[in-house]
């Protein structure tokens, strides 16, 4: 079984994102980037699938930029086989990318796309569930467990009060949380050797696929910033300010 | 105009978060109709009915529908969302796990966790863990919508007196079938919805710990959440954890404990009206947020606190 696993290049978790002076956007030039830390969890468990011989051959995929290329090396280099290159703009929507994976699916017939829940940029937590109606395959979205025997599924989900079990069959859609697995880094010499595996890069007119923009970003703005608070010296003190002061106990 | 507001539910009780999208729903303006599909859901159809402002509400019972499983959602909501110029839902893990299969179908964008309405086209959203905040405009035909519930306020459970309309069931599209849910029980409030929540993170060391803040949690009547690091560690279940991947939550006290204020925690809980954190490191970015900052460790804070109030 092939398995189809998207990854996106964004702005790197650690990185404090600042709002560009003319509110079009937020400011990406010289911010450090890194693959969405979702997609590793979905890199990871597509190589868990492999190493326990579930799955034959894994293929990373990522639609953005040229530097979308980076994000697809570090994916060969955790352990995909090989990669595709989307030329896109970085905003593309997920409805869009959800389309442009329905063609490469349809290209490359595998029996699992991995997605991660989120990117942890625009924060829309679409793009799997889109793709899966797309498809009219079944969707496991927030993963925390997956197992597979033979066409069977279970998934483990997080949802907000606990967990949940549900079973499906393959081909199917999954979206990884957070506590699917640890991904591991990739080794030097596995870079070395993720230069030399395949990146083709397939265009939009290639797959046939509109990806222009649905929606019109009016504004970005920073939030109001919090007035600065005070530094309490004892437990006493707290009591005291939440009780007679901010009065909210 | 009329909005399709999809109702959250355990097929006995309507889920609050369903309160604030409707509020969601009001600013945009129109008819407001809920769409309640579950198994033997005939009471949450009746509460829904009660809520104020909605005009009408769709019902659609079936055993399809026990679970809110997307794949039987999906082609139920596409048989009736014709003719409405929204469709809205609580951005939980039930909307978000639902509405984007719709929007995919429909071929429109999906517009994820408003905050804001400005018109019935245009929306706030947060965007980069809360850092930023998005005003989109959608030109779509129907705006597909989840909400961040903390910035509705709930609109009241009663007072409405909705027509209930029986829908048609579309079947079960046999594609996942629902095993068992482990649901956390707690006679604490809901997170997302409590007025005071003590969170605590991988400072607590071990989740037997967490048993100091339940205590406190107690005398105030709030609940108790947690960051990544400590759901991580198995201190607490994943149900617990706030911030920009788990919940959001905006109550009018926040206290965190042994939390270190990583961007992605302060996304969940930067909307608090009270922020107050416990952390023995007097550099830890969590006190930039903080209206109220105790440097001290937290073994002897918390009891302390707890003997105090
Ligand atoms: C300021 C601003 C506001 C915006 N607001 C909206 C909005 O409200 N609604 C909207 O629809 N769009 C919006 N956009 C467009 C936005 O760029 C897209 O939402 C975004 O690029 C894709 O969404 P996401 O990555 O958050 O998707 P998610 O659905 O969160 O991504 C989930 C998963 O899909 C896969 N994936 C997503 N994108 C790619 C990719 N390019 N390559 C490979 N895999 C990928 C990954 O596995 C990822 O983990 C906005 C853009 C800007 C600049
Ligand atoms: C993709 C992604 C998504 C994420 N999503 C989330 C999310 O939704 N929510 C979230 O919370 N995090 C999230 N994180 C993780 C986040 O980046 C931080 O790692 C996490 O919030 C840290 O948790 P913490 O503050 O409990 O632990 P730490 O950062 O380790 O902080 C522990 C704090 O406890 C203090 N402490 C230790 N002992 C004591 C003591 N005895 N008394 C007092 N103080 C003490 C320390 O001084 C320290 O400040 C995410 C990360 C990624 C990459």
């Amino acid at each position: 079984m092939k398995i189809l696993v998207p990854v996106k290049r964004v702005i790197d978790y650690n990185v404090k994102v600042r709002v560009k002076a003319d509110q079009t956007g937020v400011e990406l030039a010289n911010v450090k980037m890194a693959m969405n830390p979702f997609d590793e969890i979905a890199v990871e468990q597509a190589i868990r699938l492999k190493e326990a011989g579930t799955a034959t051959e894994i293929v990373a995929v990522s639609i953005g930029p040229d530097q979308s290329q980076e994000t697809i090396r570090t994916a060969l280099a955790m352990g995909a086989d090989r990669g595709i290159h989307v030329p896109a703009s970085h905003d593309t929507e997920p409805l869009a990318v959800a389309k442009i994976l329905k063609a490469l699916v349809e290209k490359e017939a595998p029996g699992l796309v991995i997605l991660g829940k989120q990117a942890i940029d625009d924060d829309s937590n679409q793009t799997g569930q889109m793709l899966s109606a797309l498809l009219g395959w079944p969707q496991a979205t927030f993963a925390s467990g997956v197992e597979i025997a033979g066409d069977a599924l279970n998934v483990i989900r997080e949802v907000d009060g606990g967990l949940e079990h549900i079973s499906s069959k393959l081909p199917a859609v999954i979206t990884v949380d957070l506590r699917l697995n640890e991904p591991r880094y990739a080794s030097l010499p596995n870079i070395m050797k993720a230069k030399k595996k395949p990146l083709d890069q397939v265009s939009l007119d290639d797959l046939g696929v509109d990806a222009s923009q649905r929606l019109t970003v009016v504004k970005v703005e920073e939030p109001p910033a919090r007035e600065a608070g005070i530094t309490v010296a004892s437990v006493s003190e707290l009591v005291d300010k939440l009780k007679n002061e901010a009065k909210v106990i | 105009m009329s909005i399709l507001v999809l109702a959250e539910h355990d097929n006995n009780e309507l889920n609050p978060a369903t309160l604030n999208a409707v509020a969601a729903a009001a600013q945009i303006g129109g008819d407001i109709h809920i769409l309640v599909a579950g198994s033997g859901c005939g009471g949450v159809a009746d509460a829904a009915a009660k809520v104020a402002g909605v005009s009408k509400v769709l019902s659609a019972d079936s055993a399809e529908y026990a679970n809110g499983i997307a794949e039987n959602m999906i082609p139920l909501i596409m048989s009736v969302i014709d003719g409405y110029s929204h469709l809205l839902a609580p951005a939980t893990t039930y909307g978000k796990n639902i509405l984007p299969g719709v929007a995919a179908l429909k071929d429109v964008a999906q517009i994820s966790d408003i905050i804001r309405v400005d018109d019935a086209d245009t929306f706030q959203r947060p965007i980069y863990a809360g850092n930023a905040l998005a005003t989109v405009k959608s030109g779509e035909a129907l705006k597909v919508i989840t909400v961040r519930t903390t910035s509705f306020e709930a609109v009241a459970a009663e007072g409405g007196s909705a027509a209930v309309e029986a829908v048609s069931a579309t079947g079960d599209a046999g594609k996942t079938t629902f095993g068992k849910s482990e649901l956390s029980s707690s006679d604490r409030p809901e997170l997302t919805s409590a007025k005071i929540v003590i969170s605590g993170g991988r400072g607590m060391q071990d989740g037997s710990n967490f048993a100091m803040l339940e205590k406190v949690a107690d005398k105030l009547g709030a609940a108790v959440g947690a960051s990544r690091a400590a759901v991580d560690a198995g201190f607490v279940p994943n149900d617990y954890q706030v911030g920009q991947t788990g919940k959001v939550v905006a109550p009018d006290l926040y206290v965190a404990v042994g939390i270190s204020g990583a961007i992605q925690h302060l996304a969940g809980m930067k909307d608090s009206k009270v922020i107050v954190a416990i952390n023995k490191d007097e550099e830890a970015p969590i006190f930039q947020v903080a209206d109220y900052g105790l440097v001290d460790d937290l073994f002897s804070a918390v009891p302390q606190l707890e003997g105090e109030l």
